[in-house]
């Protein structure tokens, strides 16, 4: 594989495309979201349990490319079981990250772990939304919003 | 005395006349396999549109100077240039728009706003391009008009068991797509818009895809409106037609207002050009339609029946080599199709094959391709999708199927 493709699309990505985390349905979710990609026909719901400011248990579902199933499935290993206020922590981190809007420091990159993946993604102005696609379901479905998201 | 033999389809010449095909992409010589989304432009109409400006630029029908008869001059002619090309009566029938899309709106809003009241019906196909839904969508909400959708079978053909059904007193408009841009599915149009004109209804026929694939014959398939784009078409973007039988073009109503549209102007009453002026409001974009009679003349010089033959071959190559592709699907499987191979492939989304290709240098399209209902239909979220123009070659669908195999590798491996 070409290097530049490489960077987009790192062997962590392919991993959590073929082989998601935390991909199902959730039978006691308290909070759902569905989120679209209307360019792409990608599509996701995510399945919340939350439990006293915490995500207590989170799952995902749909149909997407491998940019943006591989962030919903990190995306999952990362908030479950943190607070609502550290989950708007990361999405924060994540989004700079992706948009390229601002440098994240050294020691954000090693808090985010695994995310850190994404960086690539900034090169690609058509992939920012496949990326972010999961993040802003999330923050939808924990605002408990019955409107779609949609990256258009 | 030679006895001269059908010439056969000099692809390589062919080339020779498209610069853009020259160019690497991620250091890879281009394979553009996006025809349906737009073709590439010849030499021809590139020459023609820049010759314009550097030769001839005027305004049309209104300057009193010799360019300006010049502009007016081939202006004129690129239009009887597609007048010939669609087999259309007379000239008068060939109106100049933006595109396809701006067609199908230009009837909504005349022939639409005239004659479809509330209650009245329209029909149109699980097949259809968004450029033919919407605007009849647009049309319903202010008429309280309502659409009646011809159904589409699992192999992508239309279903016509209950064609007669669909039609009642209160249908005013059958709309159809030609040939179905994610599918390649040509549709029996003749057969359509005779079962419609035995019920007095007026057919709309959207030969975007199908007008630089096959020829189109206006008289021969008798539909009463007929819409295409330049760009895809080898010709400039900005540009479309209008093709309406000269009775309704007369009936209809302006539908923008403006100069050139009109006779003669006073505050008490305006009196509007002929047609087909009475629908070219404003300057027009003079240059796009001379380019798209040159892409018109270009088109004609290879032959449509050449250029169908020698797609054909390609489609049946290309649908043999994908097939070998492991884990490919093709969607779609009509017996009459043209120049588009839509598949997915098990394991890899189509916006990641789509990435892939690009690095291997090949263009195609993912997506939903502008027809939300018809991926309803067929249950699949996206598509890849390959589409051929005049240009393409068998080694060019090889290397699309082994750039396939080796990315599914890399995923599903």
């Amino acid at each position: 594989m070409n290097d530049e493709l490489r960077e987009l699309y790192q062997e962590v990505i392919l991993d959590h495309n073929k082989r998601p985390l935390n991909y199902g349905p959730l039978p006691d979710s308290n909070h759902d979201g569905d989120g679209r990609n209307p360019l792409c026909g990608d599509h996701i719901t995510l399945h919340l349990k939350l439990q006293d400011g915490q995500i207590a248990d989170v799952t995902f579902e749909g149909e997407g490319c491998a940019i943006s199933r591989a962030s919903a499935s990190m995306m999952t290993a990362a908030v479950k079981g943190k607070s609502l206020a550290e989950a708007e922590v990361i999405f924060q981190q994540f989004h700079d990250l992706v948009t390229g809007k601002r440098e994240l420091t050294e020691e954000e990159l090693d808090a985010m772990g695994k995310l850190a993946v994404f960086a690539g993604v900034h090169d690609y102005p058509a992939r920012v939304k496949c990326a972010s696609l999961a993040w802003h379901t999330l923050n939808a479905a924990i605002a408990g919003s019955d409107q779609p998201v949609t990256t258009e | 005395m030679t006895v001269s033999t059908p010439a056969k389809y000099d692809v390589e010449a062919v080339r020779a006349k498209f610069p853009i095909l020259g160019v690497t992409v991620h250091n890879k010589p281009l394979v553009y396999l996006d025809n349906a989304n737009t073709t590439q432009k010849p030499e021809s109409v590139i020459e023609a549109i820049s010759n314009f400006y550097r030769t001839t630029n005027s305004n049309i029908h209104r300057a009193s100077h010799l360019l300006g008869e010049q502009a007016t001059n081939q202006y004129e002619a690129a239009r009887k240039r597609v007048q010939r090309f669609l087999n259309a009566r007379e000239w008068e029938e060939i109106v100049f728009v933006r595109n396809a899309t701006e067609g199908v709106n230009l009837i909504a809003n005349t022939y639409g706003r005239q004659y479809i009241r509330e209650g009245d019906e329209i029909i149109l196909t699980e097949m259809e391009h968004h450029a033919n839904i919407v605007p009849w969508q647009l049309l319903c909400e202010r008429t309280g008009a309502v659409i009646k959708v011809l159904p589409v079978t699992d192999d992508g053909e239309l279903d016509l068991t209950n064609l007669y059904n669909y039609f009642t007193p209160r249908t005013k408009l059958l709309g159809i797509v030609h040939m179905s841009n994610v599918l390649g599915t040509v549709n029996p149009v003749e057969q359509i818009i005779a079962t419609a004109h035995e019920h007095g209804v007026p057919v709309l026929v959207d030969a975007a895809q199908s007008a630089y694939h096959m020829p189109i014959d206006v008289q021969a398939m008798d539909c009463d409106f007929l819409v295409f784009s330049g760009h895809k078409l080898y010709g400039p973007t900005g540009i479309g037609v209008l093709y309406t039988r000269r009775a309704l073009l007369e009936e209809m109503e302006p539908w923008q207002g403006g100069g050139d549209m009109i006779e003669s102007v006073s505050f008490a009453r305006t009196i509007y050009n002929q047609v087909p002026y009475k629908f070219e409001a404003g300057t027009p974009h003079i240059a796009g339609a001379i380019g798209l009679g040159a892409a018109v003349d270009f088109i004609q010089t290879l032959g449509m029946e050449n250029l169908r033959a020698y797609e054909n071959e390609l489609l049946q190559h290309g649908l043999a080599v994908l097939t070998n592709v492991k884990g490919l699907r093709l969607i779609g499987s009509a017996s009459n199709r043209a120049s588009v191979l839509s598949f997915t492939l098990d394991g890899v989304h189509p916006h990641d094959i789509g990435t892939f290709l690009d690095f291997d240098g090949i263009a195609i399209r993912t997506g939903q391709h502008c027809a939300h209902p018809l991926m309803q239909r067929l249950k699949v979220p996206a598509t890849a999708r390959a589409s051929l123009g005049c240009y393409n070659t068998s080694q060019e669908l090889d290397a699309l199927a082994e750039s396939l195999t080796k990315i599914r590798e890399t995923f599903v491996s």
